[in-house]
């Protein structure tokens, strides 16, 4: 497997005018760095030809894109029909507690970014909540907290590194 | 020899399925005679995940909500000593003369299962295993025994209409692409699968891929089209994976490329992930997005089979859709058409979610009726409580109430309701729902979602969004009701696209069957199904409560009162609502009425 550092700088590499291969070299770029730092968008200008202006209007027009870098784990609450009519709201709210950050923010210590997602498809296990790739479900307000502090039981064991400060 | 095999679709994996996974493997790994372990994706029964069926190649058993331990059990006892484990576990036996048993029976029984044929019995990993049930049969077929339009006439043959949620005849579709001559032309599936309560696409892609890929290779040849795109949403990376070994297999096997099976057709295909925008599962802002532009929506026509995706006919289908067609090549269109109505042939897969006991998915002909899915297939409601609707379309759809159960589902019945089939979403909801809550819900999602391109949709949604707000929070005056039906007439006369054209519907459908309840909200200030909380009284329950104080500890205003261990009270008078009390609560001991 590929590591990620060479795959954004690979992909930059080998850029051929292939249209339509923005939006892959931003994933790619997201995955590298974490987020798209400016110079991402500067490296990415360079090689493909297409103005930062446009590039930046993609940018803000995806959700998944971000700008700023995010927490270690990134918290998404389902906000899907489903996950509504089942609680989706409580859930919400209780990560919010006890985190500590709103919805779209990240907490102090760079643990955790809170974030609603539309719909991921799991509707059997109302209310869902992912936290980066791991899916959990029917949950109800105590399993979440139980949930949000085993993540943060898990970080105390680990160090983290001091993350990149964005120019933009 | 008997065969172990673990659901391992999303559902699976989230209930935790690779922990019964990791232990089985030990386990086989000790009775290397006795069994072999393998993969499979969603059966569609995901309220008994995790899954495990044993397969001794005459009967077929599958046990539910298997965890590690249990898993240990059902080595000890099935795969080693042939004694099935005869209680509630059991929830599906299939026998090799067909005879089914099981606590879950119906579940699977009353499915006719075309799309998901494969979904839940194959490893969606092995080519060998697709091939083996049947797969590229149909591509065979098309490329070696039938010529282009003799394609396109079992499809128009069969009746089969887009799965998508427009149900345009997909034969039709696929001749106007062929009439056009170019350099280049396109195959796209659409598998953004955005609508919040759909996971039929998802399924299929984990756990069936190939069925997809066929029926892209089989467009290809119809239409002459040389390259296919599959778009899928970022938020499905299982399917994304799945796809991908997929592809690499096909290529190997000569299913993809050049001169495909030694047809001299050339065909191959490339996966684009989305990136999070609603929007671009309608169909020129996904081609905008794989040309790697904002997903914004272009005026028709011209149409995509003229000029699509880089301006070149392209032909675009849903995800299920296309797996149809290689059963429809295989069986023939008279044995697809042989299933549904008059106009709506065939059949269709439904995600059951929300309220309903049995949630997962249910592959059923065409013009089943709402309650027989969700009581017979669906098991009824949770909790015993009330059906009050179904909601079906997702944010373009509408709720259809429990009084119009009756309804059958297909393309000419549930448009009359007001409401659309959709791709097949289905949340079915209890009395505990507010459906002024639920149209601000969908509102509030196709706001965020819209694009921005049409004036109408971008501010039009908005202020019928802040409508609604108003009115879940008691601020609703009379006159609201008539704005908000003025707005929806005028942001569907003049929006582009199908998300501004359908985002009024679910609230348009909310006053034409629930308008005691909005004026309810308005005149009275109250929610009659509890749920607007500034809108309701909260008490505690007394049979929950525990007197664990953590309730009164944190609510903000000292309203709640209570000794340890005694069951608390909440002081109406100095209750702000605000739902604390809720979040706290490690006893479900709070009622909102």
């Amino acid at each position: 497997m590929v590591s990620k550092q060479e795959n954004f700088s690979y992909r930059l590499w080998r850029y051929d005018g292939a249209p339509g291969e923005l939006i892959p070299l931003l994933q790619s770029a997201q995955d590298h760095f974490g987020y798209i730092p400016r110079r991402a968008i500067n490296y990415i200008s360079g090689v493909t030809g297409i103005p930062e202006s446009e590039i930046y209007g993609v940018i803000t027009f995806y959700s998944q894109f971000r700008l700023r870098p995010m927490g270690k784990y990134v918290v998404r609450v389902c906000a899907g029909t489903a996950c509504h009519v089942s609680g989706a709201k409580m859930i919400t709210e209780t990560v919010e507690e006890e985190i500590g950050v709103g919805v779209g923010d990240t907490s102090e210590d760079g643990l955790f970014t809170l974030n609603t997602v539309a719909c991921i498809g799991c509707c059997s296990l109302a209310p869902v909540v992912m936290v980066d790739d791991d899916t959990f479900g029917s949950l109800t307000p105590a399993s979440t907290r139980k949930l949000v502090k085993k993540f943060k039981r898990e970080a105390s064991k680990q160090q983290t590194a001091p993350t990149e400060t964005p120019v933009t | 020899m008997k065969r172990i095999i673990v659901g391992m679709g999303t559902c699976g994996l989230s209930a935790g399925a690779q922990a019964v996974y990791n232990r089985l493997e030990e386990l086989v790994a000790d009775n290397p005679d006795a069994c072999v372990l393998s993969k499979t994706g969603c059966i569609g029964m995901c309220y008994r995940e995790p899954l495990v069926e044993i397969d001794d190649g005459d009967n077929r058993v599958i046990y539910g909500g298997v965890t590690a331990k249990t898993a240990e059990d059902i080595v000890e006892r099935h795969v080693l000593k042939d004694e099935r484990i005869a209680d509630e576990s059991l929830v599906y036996a299939i026998a090799g003369d067909g005879q089914t048993a099981g606590s879950e029976a119906p579940f699977l029984d009353l499915q006719e299962r075309i799309v998901l044929r494969n979904c839940g019995s194959i490893d969606p990993e092995s080519i060998e295993d697709y091939v083996a049930a049947g797969g590229y049969a149909g591509l065979k077929k098309a490329l070696l025994d039938l010529s282009p339009d003799a394609i396109i006439q079992e499809i128009k043959d069969s009746g089969l209409r887009g799965r998508g949620g427009a149900g345009f005849p997909t034969g039709l579709k696929w001749s106007f692409c062929a009439g056009y001559e170019a350099d280049q032309k396109y195959v796209v599936c659409n598998a953004d699968e955005g609508d919040p309560g759909a996971f039929m696409d998802r399924s299929v892609l984990e756990g069936d891929p190939h069925s997809v890929l066929e029926g892209m290779i089989i467009c290809g040849k119809a239409i002459n089209a040389s390259f296919g795109y599959i778009y899928c949403r970022a938020e499905y990376p299982l399917a994304i994976h799945r796809l991908e070994i997929a592809l690499a297999a096909a290529r190997e096997a000569g299913y993809l490329g050049k001169n495909i099976l030694g047809s001299g057709f050339d065909f191959d295909m490339k996966i684009k992930q989305g990136a999070g925008a609603f929007v671009c599962g309608e169909e020129t802002a996904l081609f905008a997005s794989i040309e790697g532009q904002r997903g914004m929506p272009r005026i028709r026509p011209p149409f995509p089979a003229e000029k699509g995706l880089w301006q070149k006919p392209t032909n675009n289908n849903n995800v299920e859709t296309y797996a149809n067609v290689p059963w429809i090549l295989s069986e023939g269109s008279q044995a697809y058409a042989a299933f549904g109505t008059e106009k709506s042939k065939g059949t269709k897969v439904f995600a059951l979610a929300g309220k309903v006991a049995n949630g997962g998915l249910a592959e059923v002909p065409m013009g089943t009726t709402i309650n027989d899915l969700v009581f017979k297939i669906g098991g009824g409601i949770k909790e015993g409580r009330e059906f009050k609707a179904v909601q079906m379309g997702g944010p373009s759809g509408g709720c259809i109430p429990a009084a119009m159960g009756d309804t059958p589902v297909d393309f000419e019945s549930i448009p009359k309701t007001g409401a659309i089939m959709g791709s097949g979403g289905m949340v079915v909801m209890d009395d505990s729902t507010c459906m002024v809550e639920i149209a601000r819900f969908f509102l509030n999602f196709t706001q965020t979602e819209s694009c921005g391109k049409c004036t109408f949709c971008r501010i039009g949604t908005l202020r019928m969004l802040e409508i609604l707000e108003k009115l879940t929070l008691g601020e609703g005056e009379p006159e609201d009701l008539d704005r908000l039906s003025e707005l929806a007439i005028r942001i569907k006369e003049a929006s582009l696209c199908g998300l501004g054209q359908s985002a009024p519907n679910p609230a348009q459908t909310a006053l034409r069957y629930y308008l005691d309840e909005y004026e309810a909200h308005i005149h009275d200030k109250h929610c009659p199904a509890g749920a607007c909380l500034p809108l309701v009284n909260f008490s505690v329950i007394e049979e929950k409560c525990s007197g664990c104080t953590l309730c009164a500890k944190n609510c903000p205003v000292d309203a709640i009162s209570g000794k340890p261990k005694e069951v608390h009270i909440i002081d109406q008078a100095t209750c702000v609502k605000c739902g604390k009390c809720i979040t706290s609560c490690n006893f479900n001991a709070i009622l909102t009425q």
